[in-house]
């Protein structure tokens, strides 16, 4: 099988081409304003580079900030109307209270209320209204929204009200773009329809830019089959891609750790991002990221998604070296060169002392100019040394799950600061490493997820789990997975705290292979 | 009166530009004055009072995380809310317990059910006034100031909400010094006072009034109730004089909850040791600091319970510990000692972040750091251990004070 990786970041676009589970070709391209020609240069290169014909291709998967990017720096986001089921509950929050003002109003702020919704056992809050809901319906057409979020209370033990408020929205409102928030999010409110709002307003985005992912894959002859990758590293087909934008967001982290234990054949380690103005830290279990504890925010706004566990410092290719006095103490970072390396740098002419400068100085790298940075001291590059790899090993530190001796795998285009063992611990840099991006992409599998709250009164624990268990698989396989190949990944069980009665929530992922 | 659910269809648009946080003059401001008029008149003279802003429930929250000692749920909506009611309303008053007078009507407020539920099904929002105009109506007398039930969690933010809509005052104190998971866990049982009359209302607007025979039947009572009501209800009860909350609350526990949230930040911001912080300025004193390399959780009771182990790292590597959790952290041990036991709070915090753990949120592999802060006075008496000591949580362990080195 052969897969093509892509990766489109900020500043770079990177593509693999993998025969089997070997990377036949990687190239990097500048990201382009337009999104196609930066895509359709990085394909044609890796196409180029590995001899591989563009119609032998079977599987491209590409991961993405462009809607992170979107809703961070507030453009080309689409007016949404919010409508939350569940009066007379949740009045006192309505929908985008917690928001940044500005970005509450990049949206246009239309929030309603309607009756509707479940109590955590499954019972109805109040019964859907279909006129109310019409009534809506009519004004948010008045208004000319052409986005609506749906979110109804405790969507993820029943999801029907959604669903049939959707048909109503659906019939009032032709052609409008409808988001459920039981498609997309977990328990918790705010943050699912937080989730269910933002996915809304990147609909009219997401047609443009998969409009242009196609556009370069049609303009270089690829006809397979088309993938993105989404937040927690798993696949997701193009066309569902499109209508859930939402969940690619920090897809990047997750793709360079998979990419990083892929490379590598190692399953549990450290893995280190080393970029040009931070690096990334997170940690490897059983070949997946492990995931965040704590409500992740995007653009400043409050999510419940499955991020990996990553935490950054301020130390890349790029960061800047400043000397105490000389000889004496040396700080690396947190402000950096960043994109301006290649101009900013000693060894490319420039004024700035950098960790790249000091690293070619030391003779461990070999790039620009190293005639530039003869005249440094030595004491300078030792110190420069020792304060990098000091600020490498406290990072690991903190990611380290237990005292055993797990290697640091490290990527990114910044890994040549990276020179010795980190600590007692063993650094493996993986082949094609600054590509790890791309490859984590391009072996990306597909999951499934079941997050709901069950009764245990009327089942047993074990009949819970199994039913969880079996949803889970099943949402695997209809997103694209061969049956044959799912298997639970996550299975977490907490029982809801202050109420007897055993109402525990399960939580269950299932992965699997992609059915080709 | 309970005021109906809002219009069917309300809308309901979000008003950016009403969010003017520092708003101390109250031009716009519309304070529902029923409840309010004799209280504004009567705090207008005392002496300088504090003025809870939004800013100042970002770190209430944090520090009531701590007190909640792995329990009393995220503080997030109940955060939210009174931070809603404070944009609209004004600033909240918060005021010694010392400034009531003995014959004041003070009533304690206060979430009950499951955070997991509050999280999804948000109140209604006028659930606590509700409670408190039939509180009042059934007493015959206007309520003077508002105690917090619970300082320990989501409850620590409640009475801000109604201090807020109703400009009624917030002693600053609570019941418990941290947080328990029953109702009759409160200072006020052991002085006697009665938790009813109480009333719980939910989201829908159906309130209930209860008279019980003793704390313990208000709680099997208003439990069931709460279930009924869909898991997430807002409670008003132990109505009691101001000469009785002078001895029955625990004292300046929300401003330690200010405090705690406040040295979390700052120390964030001038990226100092958080914990350090905590301790130096606190009675508090550090368990250990481990990882968890194993967790439990079991419902045979009902409630949430269950234990995990941890593994202890630097200065404790020698040691391996375990902490027993009913809904909170109860009991924790080192090589099968017990060494901290309820009432004393035991918290534990993310070792990088120094952002509080719960129960829900304990996992393999998190590197933490557990700290312990002696509990109230109160609580060491031999009443107070009876009510919420190991014994009655099932653990046959002997309550030994935990005294920190400061």
């Amino acid at each position: 099988m052969i897969r093509i990786g892509i990766d489109v970041g900020g500043t770079n676009t990177d593509a693999v081409i993998m025969e089997g589970k070997r990377v036949v070709a990687s190239v990097k391209a500048t990201t382009s304003p337009d999104v196609t020609t930066g895509v359709r240069e990085a394909l044609a290169g890796a196409l180029k580079q590995s001899g591989v014909a563009a119609r032998s291709v079977d599987v491209v998967a590409l991961g993405t900030t462009h809607f992170t990017n979107a809703v961070v720096q507030r453009r080309d986001l689409a007016p949404t109307a919010a409508v939350r089921l569940g009066l007379p509950a949740t009045q006192a929050l309505p929908p985008m209270v917690d928001w940044p003002p500005d970005l509450r109003d990049a949206i246009g702020g239309h929030a309603y209320f309607a009756h509707g919704g479940h109590e955590f056992d499954g019972r109805p809050i109040t019964p859907l209204d279909p006129n109310e809901l019409r009534k809506i319906a009519r004004d948010i057409v008045k208004k000319k929204i052409r986005t609506i979020a749906i979110s109804s209370v405790f969507s993820p033990v029943n999801t029907e009200v959604e669903r049939q408020a959707g048909e109503i929205f659906a019939a009032e409102a032709p052609g409008a773009h409808i988001t459920l928030s039981s498609d997309i999010g977990r328990i918790g409110l705010l943050e699912r329809e937080n989730a269910a709002i933002m996915n809304a307003c990147l609909r009219d985005l997401s047609r443009v830019v998969m409009g242009a992912f196609r556009g370069a894959l049609d303009q270089t002859g690829v006809t397979g089959r088309f993938f993105l990758t989404q937040n927690d590293g798993t696949l997701m087909d193009a066309d569902f891609a499109e209508r859930f934008p939402v969940l690619t967001f920090a897809s990047g982290p997750t793709n360079s750790m998979r990419g990083a234990a892929f490379l590598s054949g190692v399953r549990d380690a450290i893995v280190i991002d080393v970029g040009g103005t931070t690096t990334d830290v997170g940690s490897l279990h059983k070949g997946f990221p492990r995931q965040a504890t704590v409500a992740v925010e995007v653009g400043g706004v409050r999510t419940n998604f499955r991020m990996p566990d990553v935490f950054s410092i301020g130390l890349g290719g790029g960061s800047l070296v400043v000397e105490e006095k000389p000889g004496g103490k040396v700080t690396v970072g947190p402000r950096s060169v960043g994109y301006r390396l290649t101009m900013d740098a000693l060894i490319f002419g420039g004024k700035t002392l950098t960790t790249s400068d000091i690293v070619v100085a030391a003779g461990r790298a070999k790039f620009g100019d190293r005639s530039k940075v003869a005249h440094l001291p030595p004491a300078l590059i030792a110190n420069t040394r020792a304060r990098i790899m000091e600020m490498t090993h406290n990072a690991v530190e903190r990611s380290r799950l237990s005292s055993e001796p797990l290697p640091v795998i490290v990527v990114g285009g910044g890994s040549v600061l990276i020179d010795s063992k980190i600590g007692d611990l063993d650094v493996v840099k993986p082949e094609h490493f600054a590509c790890a991006n791309a490859v984590g992409a391009a072996i990306a599998q597909v999951s499934g997820e079941v997050d709901r709250i069950y009764m245990l009164g009327k089942s047993s624990r074990e009949e819970a789990l199994a039913d969880a268990k079996q949803k889970a698989a099943d949402a695997a396989v209809a997103a694209g997975a061969r049956t044959d190949s799912v298997t639970i990944v996550d299975v977490e069980d907490v029982p809801l705290a202050y109420i007897p009665g055993n109402a525990t929530r399960i939580r269950v992922k299932a992965v699997g292979e992609l059915a080709l | 009166m309970s005021k109906k659910p809002t219009k069917r269809g309300t809308i309901v648009r979000a008003k950016s530009k009403k969010a003017s946080p520092g708003a101390k003059t109250g031009g716009g401001r519309t304070r529902k004055s029923a409840i309010s008029a004799r209280a504004s008149a009567k705090f207008a003279k005392t002496a300088p009072v504090k003025m809870i802003d939004v800013a100042d429930l970002d770190d209430i929250a944090v520090g009531g995380a701590i007190l909640g000692t792995g329990g009393g749920g995220d503080p997030y909506i109940g955060k939210l809310m009174a931070q809603q009611a404070i944009r609209k309303y004004g600033p909240v008053r918060m005021i010694d317990v010392a400034e009531i007078r003995d014959d004041d009507l003070v009533v304690p407020c206060a979430m009950m059910g499951a955070p997991t539920v509050m999280v999804e099904k948000i109140p209604q929002g006028d659930e606590i006034l509700t409670a408190f105009r039939k509180l009042e109506r059934f007493l015959g007398k206007k309520i003077g100031a508002i105690l917090c039930a619970e300082a320990g969690g989501l409850n620590s933010t409640i009475p801000f909400v109604i201090g807020a809509m109703t400009g009624i005052p917030v002693i600053d104190g609570d019941g418990m010094g941290r947080a328990f998971p029953e109702l009759q866990m409160v200072t006020f049982t052991l002085h006697g006072v009665s938790a009813t009359p109480m009333v719980v209302v939910d989201d829908k607007g159906n309130s209930i009034l209860l008279e019980c025979i003793d704390n313990r039947w208000t709680e099997r009572l208003a439990r069931t109730a709460t279930i009924e009501m869909g898991g997430s209800v807002l409670i008003a009860l132990y109505p009691m004089t101001g000469a009785v909350a002078k001895k029955a609350s625990v004292r300046g526990t929300l401003t330690l909850a200010r405090r705690l949230g406040e040295i979390l930040r700052e120390s964030r911001a001038a990226h100092t040791d958080a914990i350090a912080a905590i301790q130096s300025k606190l009675n508090a004193a550090t368990i250990f600091e481990g990882r968890v390399t194993d967790i439990a959780r079991r419902t045979e009771t009902g409630f949430a319970r269950g234990d995990a182990k941890f593994v202890g790292v630097d200065d404790y590597r020698n040691h391996t510990y375990r902490i027993e959790f009913q809904n909170e952290f109860l009991i924790a041990e080192r090589d099968g000692e017990p060494i901290v036991t309820t009432p004393d709070l035991i918290t534990l915090l993310d070792a990088d972040t120094g952002v509080p753990i719960t129960t829900e949120t304990l996992r393999f592999g998190l590197r933490i750091v557990a700290i312990a802060i002696p509990c109230a006075p109160q609580w060491r008496t031999r009443a107070g251990l009876a009510l919420v000591g190991p014994n009655y949580f099932g653990y046959k362990v002997e309550y030994r004070p935990f005294r920190a080195r400061a």
